[in-house]
């Protein structure tokens, strides 16, 4: 149990979550373990005492995220509704308290994965493992983010910025990294033993990560190798694919891989019906908000189901932007994803994340990922000066 | 009222007489339905023997249960348990509980017991006795044939009419009130069948919030690759289950003596559709329809049944387990106690079972003829008879299902203080061990897994009184299902609520128990597991379990739970409680 509160807690480091010193993580099987000692363990452990969980989260998010909480949780004083659609599937909103008392937290955590505290940080609990309260508060900071810099767009374009508003976002984007410029050392394909590919995948993952173009739990990886596909597995991390990868032979006749990403059948139809091998699919923070911004807003019949049947033939960086749900039903990206990326190479799908293909490895599809998304950030301070300028005259 | 109709059937078979009862607004919102609120009409005669006529034996429904919630439409069934001597309880799918609530009845409670074979039919407010002595020895499908296809039935087949100890009530032909025996419990009260039908509609509180709860839980459940994905169990059934436990190399074999059974690649699901075809069906009021049938209408096993009647008896024929399971729909037996206690029966006679063997002694388990007499009795009484009790695969006397315990130490735990006997379905962590839902655990180690079983077993608790089904919740969770309980009934409530209660549920059975003088002896495992490994390999080993861990996890457990270091209940957290 300590060495998997100590994991997250250097995950959360290492990924530019929170800072050292900023974290608080505790497991409780018959006992409770801390990461560390600290004068809010007493207000943790009502905490703990008030729920039926087993790990506890409470940090205060690394910049720019704490500077976007913040403004969030100020404006936003009773919940932040979601706009992407990945987090809200299972985050629904997030909630906000002011104070920072046990009984305060406990009530808005009876009913939801997570909970802003006000000038303070965000809570996060799991009943399974301190996982979870990892993966919640990433999603949260990966949502804020998002509903962020958004919202300030939409604002932007409204002529209803605020000053307070454009403080916020003006620090946010100067905590900012500079956009990478990166070479990945990704092997060369097609590859022709089933432990190149293992490798391959579980390598493929890595660059995007550590050169923070997408967190750790947002996407997926596979590789088709003769007629078996190797795929990573639902909720691994995107860092860590050792050990986590599925076969899952094209005619489904094993299902040892039902532990596979939910995007299997997308990944399964790209492979199936293009000549692309290598699929990448991550979720990248300025390709995600650009898949929203549309002229049409609320002027259109399907306003609020824009991600489910979106019918306009948008792009954004070249890219076809389309609509659908994760996994499987008739809404779902299995129907608009794969043809798509077999014309393009690559598709944005509406505020959710960005898949990218290549015909032997993985160097194109990363290649297509860090462009799509170094052209969407592009793209969106273009459109924010753009709105800017309107707005002054 | 909303979403609960506020009435229980209450039906005296001694004196042929029924009544209502109408349970204060405060029960229902303590204790929910299904398991939970029939635990409260169980507790008062727990310590009865399951044969006396007052013990009684509960139909309940839950509030979710023909309302537009997703997978509601289930029922729990319970009374004492024949096989374990515990607390019994099966959840159970179908029709049945559907037509209950639209009938205008939350619940059934059978007392007593009739002068001779009889039938109850319910058409909404109306009941009806009848002579069912000309279904005597009939099997569930005959007894389908007869009744017809109106509303829902349930039914024993001939194994409970011949004392087999794991006989079950079969619901609409092929849904099992499985586990526990609580088919002899039915026989016992001479009941042959149940039906009803109902036409009314079910009250719910605020429509729209119930829309919106549906939605997020669906979508939930299309992004879930166990439930809706490309190998999931919507497309080929629990039986997808197979092949992961067989790459898991937790497969249970050959009496639990291995744990991986070399042909099974070849007799997966893909398998089994290839050669028998198939199409989706399931309960009312569930999209995921787990349940497949053949080309020609056969039900195919589900994954519990396709494990033990293939690699438990070392047997590869898929024909041979199609109608093994045939056999134990139509003649109401559990299909996982019926194939343990003939592999502990293969153990101690020492001989590989064939084809025909299986299912003449299947037979003759259900007619209580020749050996079968004394294999209705159950893998432990079998094994004890013979002087060999080593080799009854059991825990508090019931069959362990298709996880090996060795591959997934929650499971062990789980199985261990299971307050049914050994079943996967009380803490299921075969969900984050395996399954990596909500988040993978090391599936190897018991750190941690004291709590994860307790909240896993209060969560299931919750579950099986909403009455919801246990697989949408590798997706969902109480969260989003305590949005469409306040839609449907009006009461506010959270999934850390919820939860409470769930805890309140899981310790008036451990109450139950202890009045029946179950202790911690009795939340152990067979020592096979302590002392034998599994069929590992270089690369994955399956060693055998610590025992030195298994009982700090359990100790840690007892603390969890509220319990002493006996496993047994606390003045202080009954108090707690508020039982």
């Amino acid at each position: 149990m300590a060495s998997s509160i100590h994991r997250y807690e250097q995950k959360m480091i290492r990924q530019k979550l929170a800072d050292p010193g900023e974290i608080l993580i505790g497991e409780r099987d018959a006992e409770i373990l801390w990461n560390r000692d600290h004068p809010d363990l007493p207000v943790l452990e009502n905490i703990f005492t008030g729920l039926n969980i087993n790990s506890l989260l409470l940090a205060r998010p690394a910049e720019p995220y704490g500077t976007i909480i913040d403004h969030l949780a100020r404006t936003l004083p009773d919940a932040i509704t979601l706009k992407d659609n990945e987090t809200r599937t299972f985050l629904h909103d997030i909630p906000v308290v002011e104070n920072f008392t046990a009984d305060a937290v406990i009530e808005r955590l009876m009913g939801r994965k997570c909970v802003i505290v006000r000038d303070r940080g965000i809570v996060t609990w799991g009943a399974v493992s301190p996982e979870q309260t990892f993966v919640n508060f990433s999603s949260v900071l990966f949502s804020c983010f998002v509903k962020f810099f958004a919202d300030h767009l939409s604002l932007s374009a409204g002529g209803r910025l605020t000053e307070e508003g454009t403080a916020a976002f003006e620090k946010a984007v100067s905590h900012l990294a500079p956009f990478p410029e990166i070479t990945a050392d990704l092997k060369k394909g097609p590859f022709r033993k089933e432990e190149d590919v293992y490798e391959a995948v579980s390598h493929a993952g890595k660059p995007v990560v550590r050169y923070g173009l997408v967190d750790s739990v947002m996407g997926n990886v596979s590789y088709r190798f003769h007629d078996t596909l190797y795929i990573s597995q639902t909720g691994s991390f995107l860092d860590e694919l050792e050990g986590a990868i599925d076969p899952c032979p094209l005619d489904n006749s094993s299902c040892a891989g039902i532990t596979a990403s939910s995007e299997l059948p997308t990944h399964l139809k790209i492979v199936r019906n293009t000549p692309y091998k290598a699929v990448l699919h991550g979720h990248p923070k300025f390709a995600v908000i650009m898949s929203m911004v549309c002229e049409k807003e609320d002027k259109c019949d399907f306003a609020g189901r824009c991600h489910l049947n979106c019918p306009d033939d948008r792009t954004v960086a070249d890219v076809p932007i389309v609509a659908g749900e994760s996994g499987t039903g008739p809404r779902a990206i299995v129907n608009t994803v794969p043809d798509a990326v077999s014309r393009h190479g690559a598709a944005i799908v509406y505020g959710h994340g960005v898949f990218t293909a290549g015909e032997d490895d993985f160097i194109k599809p990363f290649s297509l990922l860090w462009n799509i998304e170094k052209k969407c950030r592009e793209a969106y301070f273009r459109r924010l000066e753009m709105t800017d300028h309107h707005q002054k005259r | 009222m909303f979403g609960w109709t506020g009435r229980i059937l209450i039906l005296d078979l001694t004196d042929r007489k029924y009544d209502a009862a109408c349970p204060a607004p405060e029960i229902y919102r303590d204790f929910i339905g299904g398991r939970g609120l029939g635990g409260n009409y169980l507790k008062n005669d727990i310590t009865r023997r399951w044969d006396d006529p007052a013990m009684p034996l509960i139909f309940m429904t839950g509030p979710l249960v023909g309302t537009l919630s997703p997978t509601s439409g289930r029922m729990a069934v319970m009374s004492r348990s024949p096989l374990t001597g515990t607390t019994g309880d099966a959840s159970v799918g179908g029709r049945f509980g559907t037509e209950l609530k639209k009938a205008g009845w939350d619940g059934i409670i059978f007392k007593g017991r009739a002068d001779g074979l009889t039938g109850i039919e319910i058409v909404d407010q109306d009941v009806v006795f009848t002579d069912a002595a000309r279904f005597q020895g009939l099997s569930v499908s005959k007894i389908q044939d007869q009744l017809g296809k109106q509303g829902a039935f349930a039914a024993v087949g001939p194994a409970a009419e011949n004392g087999v100890c794991f006989a079950n009530i079969m619901f609409d032909g092929h849904y099992a009130a499985g586990r526990n025996g609580l088919g002899l419990v039915f026989a016992s009260k001479n009941l042959k069948y149940v039906s009803v039908s109902g036409t009314r509609r079910i009250r719910v509180f605020d429509r729209l919030s119930l829309k919106k709860a549906r939605e997020d839980i669906l979508r939930l459940g299309a992004a879930s690759p166990v439930l809706m994905g490309e190998l999931g169990i919507t497309r080929f059934g629990t039986a997808a289950l197979f092949d992961l436990t067989h790459s898991r190399r937790m497969m249970p074999t050959d009496n639990f003596r291995r744990t991986f059974f070399e042909p099974a690649g070849k007799i997966n699901a893909h398998a089994y559709h290839q050669k028998f075809g198939y199409r989706k069906t399931g309960c009312k009021g569930c999209h995921i329809l787990c349940k497949k049938k053949g080309a020609s209408g056969e039900i195919l096993p589900e994954f519990e049944a396709m494990n033990h009647f293939s690699a438990l008896l070392n047997n590869t024929d898929m024909n041979v387990v199609v109608n093994a399971n045939r056999i134990c729909n139509d003649m109401g037996m559990d299909a996982i106690s019926a194939a343990g206690t003939l592999a502990c029966c293969m153990e101690i006679q020492n001989r590989p079972l064939a084809a025909n063997d299986i299912i003449r002694l299947l037979q003759d388990i259900a007619m209580g003829r020749g050996e079968g007499k004394a294999l209705g009795r159950g893998a432990f009484e079998y094994a004890k008879a013979h002087g060999n009790p080593e080799a009854a695969m059991t825990v508090k006397k019931q069959e362990l299902p298709a996880y090996d315990p060795r591959g997934a130490c929650g499971m062990a735990l789980g199985y261990a203080t299971s307050t049914r006997g050994g079943c996967h379905l009380r803490s299921y962590t075969i969900g984050n061990e395996v399954l990596r839902k909500p988040v993978p655990t090391d599936r190897f180690s018991f750190a941690g897994k004291a709590r994860i079983v307790k909240i896993a077993e209060d969560a299931n608790a919750i579950i099986d009184s909403l009455t919801a089904c246990k697989f949408m919740f590798f997706a969902a969770s109480l969260e989003e299902y305590a949005k469409a309980l306040t839609a449907v009934t009006g009461f506010p409530s959270s999934g850390q609520e919820l939860l409470k209660t769930g805890e309140r549920i899981c310790y008036r059975e451990r109450m139950m128990n202890h009045q029946n003088g179950f202790t911690d002896a009795d939340d152990d495992l067979p020592q096979r597991f302590f002392q034998s490994p599994g069929s590992g390999t270089a690369w994955m080993g399956i060693p055998a379990l610590s025992r030195e861990d298994f009982m700090m996890a359990r100790h840690a457990y007892y603390r969890i739970r509220g319990l002493d270091e006996k496993g047994r209940p606390q003045a202080w957290k009954i108090r707690e409680l508020g039982l």
